[in-house]
C-alpha cells in the first residue's frame, strides 16, 4: 500500500515506484473504490480448461463478443489429444470460438504447447504488458517485467468481453538473490527454498520483485521458472526488471519496434523499480551456499534439502510442465541421464512444453538419450502435472516431478508428489529413490 | 443477493487448497451442478466425511489462506451448487477471495483471535449463522449462545455482491 497512500495525498511529490506500481500508472482505466484499480489489459491468455465456461456464460448472456481478437492468444494444452468426450467438448468449444472471432494465435494440436512456455516463446509477452489467464501459473510471464496474473473464470470472462481487470493495489515484496548458485543448484532449488522460507502464504496478495545479482545472471527460462511458482507463496505476480537478457530473448519479435537493442533496453528502462520505490517487505536471500531441494508433504513450502530426502523411492518421474518443460530443463536433464538407464521399478516420462522445445530437443539428441535411458516421451501437454492425462498416478504411489504443486492428489487420487529440479529428478529416475544429481558437488 | 445464512461447517486446518475444495480431475465438466458431489473430496482433515459433514452447510468456517493453489473458479461453483455463499476464514487466498465476489458470494475475513474464539466456542456443534450484509454484521449462534460479530468488505467487493457479480457491474460501466 505505501507506495499509493502517500502518493494520493500528497499528489505532488514523486515517490519511488515498484516495478508493477509503474505498470499499473500507465494502464489505470478506473478507480471505482480507493482500492480498487481496474486496468487496461494488452494480453488475455486462454486455454480449454477455465476458458469454455466463460465463453458459454457470454453466449447465454447474448455477450459473445471479445474485446480485440488480436490480444487473445488462445490454446488446448492441459488435456491433448483429447482424451473422451468432455475433454473433446472442451477442445471444441474453444476451437470454434476462436474460428468464430477471428482468433488468429489460436494454437491446436500439432502446434499446441503448455500455454507459459509456448506464448513466451512466441513473443507474445512484453516488459510492461498486463497479462491476464485462468490459469494461476500465469504469474510466469513477470519474467519479462510484465504485471501477469492468474484469475478465475469470471475476470476472465470479463478480460474477454471488455479488455479490463480489477486488482487491488500492488503491494510489492522484493526479494534480493544474491550470491552465485553452485554448480548442480538451480533456479528451481533457489524458488523452492524461498517458498520454504516465506511460506505458502507468505506473499499473499503480494507481487514478488525478484532482483539481484543471482537473477541477473540467470536466463529467461531460469527466471520462468522462478516467477512460475511465485503463486505457491500466494503472491499475485512474480515480477523481474528487463534488462539485457530480455532484451536478446526478445530481439526476434521487436527488431521491427526498434532499431539496436540498445534502443529497446533503453525504452524498457522506464520498467525498472526506482531506486527509492516503496516496498511492503524486503527480503534478501542468498543462494551461494544453497544445495539442490525436494517437498517431502502436500504443500509446496514443505522443503527440504534433497540429500535429506535420499532413499525415498519413487514409482514415477515426470519431467515437463510450465516449471520446467524448456529447453534448458531438457538439455540438464539429459546430462544426467546420458549412458545411464531408468530404474526398472521406475516409469519415466518427458514433456517437451512446446513443439519448439520438442523440435529442439530432437535435434539435439536429447530425445535420444531420454529414449535410450528408457523414458516415454509424451507430446507436449500439461498431462500429468494436475493428474488429468498421461501419468496419472495411482493409489499409494510416489512420483518424482519437475511440475509446482505437491498438494494432494494432484497426480492422481492417493498419490503423492515431491518437486525437484530437472537434474534431482533425472538422476532420482535412475536411481529409483531421490537421490541428488551427479553435477551438485556439494 | 444470494442467500447466506444457515448451518455452519467448521474446517479446523489452514492452507485448504483448491484441489482439496474440487479435485482437477472434475474440471472437464461443464455443468456447474456436475461438481456437486465432490466438493472437498480430497480435503485432508481428520475425521471429516465429506459427503455427510457437508449435506445442510450454508457457511464455513476456517483457518487461514482458504482456496490457495489453482484458480479455479470451480471452487467456489462447487460450494455454490452445494448451496454454501459464504466462507469466513481469517485469510484468503487472492485469487480464490476475488472469484466468490466475482460469483455474487462472499469470503468474509475476520481477526485470526476471533476465529479462534468462533471454534472454540461453536465447532464440534450444530451451529448457525445469520448475516446481516447492509450493517456489516453476522451472528453465529447454538442453542446455549451466540455472538454477533461486525466484519469488514470493501466498497468494491460490496457492489460485486449486490450487483450479483463482476460481469454485469464491468458490462454497465466499462
Ligand atoms: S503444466 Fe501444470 S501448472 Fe503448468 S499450466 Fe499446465 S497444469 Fe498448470
Amino acid at each position: 500500500m505505501c507506495g499509493f497512500v502517500r502518493e494520493e495525498k500528497k499528489e505532488h511529490v514523486i515517490m519511488g515506484k515498484t516495478i508493477a506500481q509503474k505498470i499499473f500508472d500507465i494502464h489505470l482505466v478506473d478507480r471505482p473504490t480507493p482500492d480498487t484499480y481496474v486496468l487496461r489489459l494488452d494480453a488475455v491468455f486462454c486455454h480449454e480448461i477455465t476458458t469454455p465456461i466463460a465463453i458459454n456464460d457470454l453466449i447465454a448472456r447474448g455477450k459473445d463478443r471479445v474485446f480485440d481478437p488480436k490480444k487473445i492468444k488462445a490454446v488446448i494444452d492441459h488435456v491433448t489429444p483429447a482424451k473422451d468426450g468432455n475433454t473433446a467438448a472442451q477442445g471444441k468449444i474453444l476451437r470454434d470460438w476462436a474460428r468464430r472471432h477471428g482468433i488468429d494465435d489460436f494454437f491446436d494440436i500439432g502446434r499446441n504447447g503448455v500455454c507459459h512456455a509456448l506464448f513466451p516463446e512466441k513473443g507474445f509477452v512484453r516488459p510492461g504488458f498486463t497479462i491476464i489467464m485462468g490459469d494461476s501459473h500465469t504469474c510466469t510471464h513477470g519474467a519479462f517485467g510484465a504485471f501477469a496474473a492468474g484469475v478465475g473464470t469470471t475476470d476472465l470472462e470479463v478480460g474477454i468481453l471488455k479488455g479490463v481487470c480489477a486488482f487491488r493495489s500492488p503491494t510489492t515484496m522484493k526479494v534480493t538473490i544474491n550470491g552465485a548458485l553452485p554448480a548442480g543448484v538451480f533456479a528451481k532449488d533457489v524458488i523452492l527454498s524461498i517458498i520454504g522460507r516465506i511460506g505458502v502464504n507468505g506473499a499473499t496478495d503480494k507481487v514478488i520483485e525478484f532482483g539481484g545479482p543471482a537473477v541477473s545472471l540467470m536466463s529467461m527460462e531460469e527466471r520462468m521458472t522462478l516467477c512460475n511458482m511465485a503463486v505457491e507463496a500466494g503472491a499475485t505476480c512474480g515480477i523481474c526488471a528487463p534488462d539485457k537478457t530480455t532484451v536478446e530473448y526478445l530481439w526476434p519479435f521487436i527488431q521491427e519496434e526498434f532499431t539496436t537493442p540498445q534502443e529497446a533496453l533503453e525504452a524498457y528502462a522506464r520498467f525498472e523499480p526506482d531506486a527509492d520505490a516503496v516496498y511492503d517487505q524486503i527480503l534478501t536471500h542468498d543462494v551461494s551456499n544453497l544445495t539442490p531441494q525436494a517437498t517431502f508433504g502436500f504443500k509446496p513450502d514443505n522443503i527440504k534439502p534433497v540429500a535429506d530426502m535420499a532413499g525415498t523411492l519413487v514409482d514415477q518421474v515426470y519431467i515437463g510442465s510450465c516449471t520446467n518443460g524448456r529447453i534448458e530443463d531438457l538439455r540438464i536433464a539429459a546430462q544426467v541421464l546420458k549412458g545411464q538407464t531408468v530404474h526398472p521399478r521406475v516409469r519415466g516420462i518427458v514433456s517437451p512444453a512446446t513443439p519448439k522445445v520438442y523440435a529442439q530437443a530432437l535435434e539435439e539428441g536429447i530425445l535420444q538419450i531420454f529414449m535410450q535411458a528408457g523414458f516415454c516421451v509424451t507430446n507436449p501437454t500439461c498431462g500429468a502435472c494436475l493428474g488429468m492425462s498421461n501419468g496419472v498416478l495411482a493409489e499409494g504411489e510416489v512420483c518424482a516431478a519437475t511440475t509446482n504443486r505437491n498438494f494432494n492428489g494432484r497426480m492422481g487420487k492417493g498419490g503423492m508428489v515431491h518437486l525437484m529440479s530437472p537434474a534431482t529428478a533425472a538422476a532420482t529416475a535412475v536411481a529409483g529413490s531421490i537421490v541428488n544429481s551427479g553435477l551438485f558437488k556439494g | 443477493m444470494k442467500p447466506f445464512n444457515g448451518q455452519v461447517l467448521f474446517l479446523d486446518r489452514s492452507d485448504i487448497n483448491t484441489d482439496e475444495i474440487i479435485p482437477a480431475r472434475y474440471l472437464t465438466e461443464i455443468s456447474k451442478e456436475a461438481l456437486k458431489p465432490h466438493l472437498l473430496e480430497d480435503l485432508s482433515l481428520e475425521e471429516f466425511d465429506p459427503r455427510a459433514d457437508i449435506s445442510d452447510k450454508r457457511a464455513v468456517i476456517t483457518r487461514s489462506n482458504f482456496g490457495c493453489g489453482s484458480s479455479r473458479e470451480h471452487a467456489p461453483w462447487a460450494l455454490e451448487v452445494n448451496g454454501i455463499h459464504v466462507v469466513i476464514a481469517q485469510s484468503f487466498a487472492r485469487i480464490f477471495r476475488q472469484n466468490m465476489f466475482n460469483c455474487g458470494m462472499l469470503a468474509i475475513e475476520l481477526p485470526g483471535t476471533i476465529i479462534d474464539q468462533l471454534f472454540n466456542r461453536f465447532a464440534g456443534r450444530t451451529a448457525e449463522i445469520e448475516l446481516d450484509f447492509n450493517n456489516g454484521r453476522l451472528k453465529v449462534k447454538n442453542q446455549e449462545q451466540e455472538e454477533i460479530v461486525p466484519f469488514v468488505i470493501s466498497d468494491f467487493d460490496r457492489s460485486l455482491v449486490e450487483a450479483g457479480g463482476w460481469v454485469d457491474f464491468a458490462d454497465k460501466h466499462y
